[in-house]
């Protein structure tokens, strides 16, 4: 996807300072010297290329109280397509991805509670009939993803 | 612990959908809540200030935008340098996610740092950088053949 500096300074900025305010689109345009109107059609044109997810507020699952895991899962080739559509069906995976490894499925699950997680981690494994690893993070060193976006990206 | 009212859970399962590109975002929310526009902008500052909000703003494909690589590096550590460790690692800007996790049979790995990049080549100089840092140098990158799901969390749903 093309993006030119525009597009990058808007980005740059409302991934980490969205304006928190009444008109955050005409705030956003006095910031980079443009229009609200041109900000707002942008940032639609990246919603529909793809670029842009979501508009709106990250939580931290734990401040909430909700808890979340790393899992990793060993599926055999054959299987994978299933594996994925069991996993992916749970609106708690938020993210799950294939690697290069026996262990080959990785993906994270939020649950309300520690018993909500067990609960749902062994209807995964009875529905795949395959191993699961759940790995919660004993400490926390850093969460932040903030892609700069530069010139030759 | 942070106090979590029943007009908090109300608000938070609107700022967790797609904030609409109009002018006035954030009328909608505040009229569905019975409550002034202010008060969602002041609710919004209180979260963020309290950190249940982690940051309010785009959530990116990065793909899109051009980071293709995302390798997850896994690290042998042990357990005495765990903290200090960690903390080398975070310092990292290429490091997104860094976490201590449990080992498991078959697997010696104990902290996860996820990297992303342009190439696997930029996450690999990265990872090389960061075991010449910590001193660990039994380690390896998980690159991800494919994205599966990515998605944002939509919390106090099962409470509706």
């Amino acid at each position: 996807m093309r993006l030119d500096e525009l597009d990058r300074q808007i980005l740059n900025i409302v991934q980490y300072s969205f304006p928190v305010a009444a008109e955050p689109y005409k705030a956003l345009a006095e910031q980079v010297g443009s229009t609200e109107e041109e900000i707002m059609s942008r940032l639609k044109k990246l919603k529909e290329d793809g670029a842009i997810r979501r508009i709106g507020g990250i939580f931290d699952s734990r401040k909430l109280g909700y808890k979340s895991s790393l899992c990793a899962m060993k599926v055999p080739v054959e299987k994978l397509q299933e594996a994925e559509e069991i996993i992916n069906a749970y609106p708690g995976v938020t993210h799950n991805y294939l690697r290069e490894h026996e262990y080959n499925m990785w993906f994270t699950l939020i649950s309300p509670s520690e018993e909500a997680m067990e609960a749902t981690l062994e209807e995964m494994r009875e529905k795949s009939g395959c191993e699961i690893r759940n790995l919660p993070a004993v400490r926390f060193f850093k969460i932040k993803v903030d892609f700069k976006l530069t010139d030759n990206k | 612990m942070i106090m979590i009212t029943e007009l908090d859970k109300k608000l938070i399962r609107f700022l967790q959908d797609d904030l609409p590109i109009t002018s006035r975002p954030f009328t909608a929310i505040a009229q569905e809540l019975d409550i002034t526009e202010e008060e969602v902008l002041a609710r919004i500052e209180k979260y963020l200030e309290e950190g249940s909000m982690r940051r309010f703003g785009v959530a990116l494909r990065h793909r899109e935008v051009g980071f293709t690589a995302n390798g997850m590096g896994c690290w042998d550590v042990p357990e005495e340098r765990a903290e200090e460790v960690g903390k080398i690692m975070a310092t990292f800007p290429d490091v997104s996610h860094c976490y201590q996790r449990p080992r498991f049979e078959g697997w010696p790995y104990s902290h996860f740092t996820m990297l992303h990049g342009q190439t696997r080549e930029d996450c690999e100089a990265v990872a090389k950088r960061i075991s010449e840092a910590t001193g660990i140098t039994n380690y390896r990158l998980l690159f991800s053949t494919a994205e599966l799901k990515k998605t944002s969390m939509r919390y106090f749903m099962e409470e509706k």
